[in-house]
């Protein structure tokens, strides 16, 4: 065959061969070494794993797509920090699975939200946001009031995070790896957050985001 | 980063530039067979396949974005642990203390690397911060009569405390109005700068309900809070209302007007004026009663720094003064 380019182009399981090995290039190089790397392994000084109800508030931020409007991520750009606080770094998000980062900001970014606002605040404006932001367009989510949790899967959720932070919780001075949950804390999980409401976890989720650089 | 994973990354990139140009190259000869401009003999409802060369416009350009790859990994950090030429980075990403972050600015001044946040922000601190310090220096009164600084402040608080306070400052039901010159802890520009620096948490009014005797104790005290300001009550209500707002003395005062008159830091509103943080119907006020309220400031020192408090005390303060 003298036209060799014929062969991938009348060969479509080596075109495709040939065009997964040319698209995996990209990942390769900027994503998997990445995994290897201590400094984004490593869980900066302060960072605290989510009690059994703010990771129950977590869920319901995934559950009703907060991540979809939110970002959780501020980048390094002045415009930016002024607003929101210090820059995102890697050592803050090590233990999230899945990220929250998101990649469109139709409200503001919520990475360091704790502590600016009140409880009531939070409350009232997730009940009405127009009741104290009158210009906003974020959705009502009255429901979270009302239903209440049973914390049936709690436990079995944190164990999960203690099994998949395995490599990259806090270490002891031997240096040994310290679990995110003692087993206390995995069996107390159900009675900690049974009876809450899903606006109680969910508040104390977003209160607790963004003190972990300190 | 480990020596293989900077291999790895380096041997990669380089490696598809290096394919990239010598595919073009082998695409830019004619190795069909076929005689330039005939037919390749691909032929379907008249529409036939020429064997045309690549424009040549085209693999110029793409001959020059390979240069240019080189030359920007040779200026910028992409092959691994080179750094490149300008020893720029975008920020500290490693850092795992605020204390870090403020050590690795130090150092990367010291060491000249080109960190470009730290860069945007040394710019930005050189044009503000002598603006800033120099408002710092000046008292909140005075402040409050310049305009240029009060809107400094108002952007601040657009910025920052509108979302509970309200684009007017006017509140909004259970967060306080800053436009009257009603306070639950001190207007004065001390009171005011305190209260945003270090937050405000309400003692929290517990709910007192079962501590009145139920629902119809509830009534009462608040048929006599409402007759405080002057509210159409009625009497015999009001009257075993004032009987069992003796409970509520120690924080609204024996007259019910408030913490702040008895100079006690509790937030306890004052209950005389027409001014009403949770709303001031019949049933808001017997709500307020039955359940308890608590409010809390958060403490913006952290957040904004003590300059821009001082602005912002200054905005806020001014907003009463009229």
């Amino acid at each position: 065959m003298k036209n060799k380019h014929e062969l991938i182009e009348k060969n479509v399981g080596l075109f495709f061969i040939f065009t997964i090995l040319a698209i995996s290039i990209g990942g390769l190089v900027e994503i998997t070494p990445l995994f290897f790397q201590t400094a984004m392994n490593k869980p900066v000084d302060n960072l605290k794993p989510y009690t059994a109800l703010q990771m129950e508030g977590r869920d319901i931020y995934i559950r009703d797509g907060c991540h979809v409007c939110h970002s959780q991520m501020i980048r390094p750009l002045r415009a930016e920090t002024e607003r929101y606080g210090h820059y995102s770094v890697a050592g803050e998000h090590v233990w999230e699975h899945p990220f929250l980062w998101g990649s469109k900001r139709t409200g503001p970014d919520l990475a360091r939200v704790g502590g600016r606002y009140s409880d009531a605040w939070h409350i009232a404006h997730l009940y009405d946001p127009r009741s104290v932001v009158p210009e906003s367009n974020m959705p009502a989510f009255k429901w979270l009031s009302e239903n209440k949790l049973d914390g049936e899967l709690t436990g079995k959720k944190l164990e999960i995070f203690n099994k998949l932070t395995e490599h990259r919780s806090h270490k002891d001075a031997q240096g040994n790896p310290i679990p995110l949950y003692t087993t206390e804390e995995i069996a107390g999980a159900k009675s900690a957050v049974k009876g809450k409401t899903e606006m109680e976890a969910l508040v104390a989720y977003l209160q607790s985001l963004g003190h972990a650089l300190k | 980063m480990s020596s293989f994973w900077s291999i790895w990354i380096t041997v990669l990139t380089l490696g598809t530039l290096v394919g990239c140009f010598l595919i073009l190259r082998w695409c830019m000869k004619n190795f069909a067979g076929v005689e330039e401009g005939a037919s390749m003999g691909h032929s379907f409802d008249g529409i036939e396949e020429l064997n045309n060369p690549l424009p040549g416009w085209w693999s110029k350009f793409f001959l020059v974005t390979i240069v240019w790859a080189f030359g920007y990994l040779l200026l910028y950090p992409g092959l691994g642990n080179w750094e490149g030429l300008l020893g720029w980075k975008s920020s500290n990403q490693g850092i795992l203390s605020l204390a870090e972050s403020k050590a690795q600015v130090s150092e990367s001044k010291e060491t000249g690397v080109l960190v470009q946040y730290d860069r945007e922000i040394a710019a930005a601190n050189a044009k503000y911060n002598p603006l800033f310090e120099a408002y710092a220096a000046r008292s909140i009164e005075d402040l409050a009569t310049d305009k240029a600084a009060l809107k400094i402040g108002q952007r601040l608080f657009l910025q920052n405390c509108s979302q509970c306070h309200g684009s007017d400052a006017g509140g909004a039901t259970g967060f306080p109005s800053l436009i009257d010159k009603a306070w639950l802890y001190g207007g004065t520009p001390e009171a005011i700068k305190a209260t945003i620096m270090h937050g405000r948490k309400a003692k929290g009014m517990m709910a007192w309900a079962p501590a009145l005797g139920g629902e119809q104790g509830v009534e009462e005290v608040a048929a006599y809070v409402l007759s405080l300001s002057n509210r159409k009550v009625d009497a015999e209500l009001a009257k075993a209302g004032q009987t069992k707002f003796a409970l509520c003395m120690a924080c609204h005062g024996t007259d019910g007007t408030g913490s702040l008159a008895m100079g006690i830091a509790v937030g306890a509103p004052d209950l005389t004026d027409k001014i009403w943080l949770y709303g001031g119907s019949q049933r808001n006020v017997e709500e307020s009663i039955r359940n308890g309220r608590a409010g809390v400031m958060p403490a913006w020192k952290d957040i904004l720094g003590k300059e821009k408090v001082h602005v912002i005390s200054a905005y806020v303060y001014s907003l009463s003064q009229h």
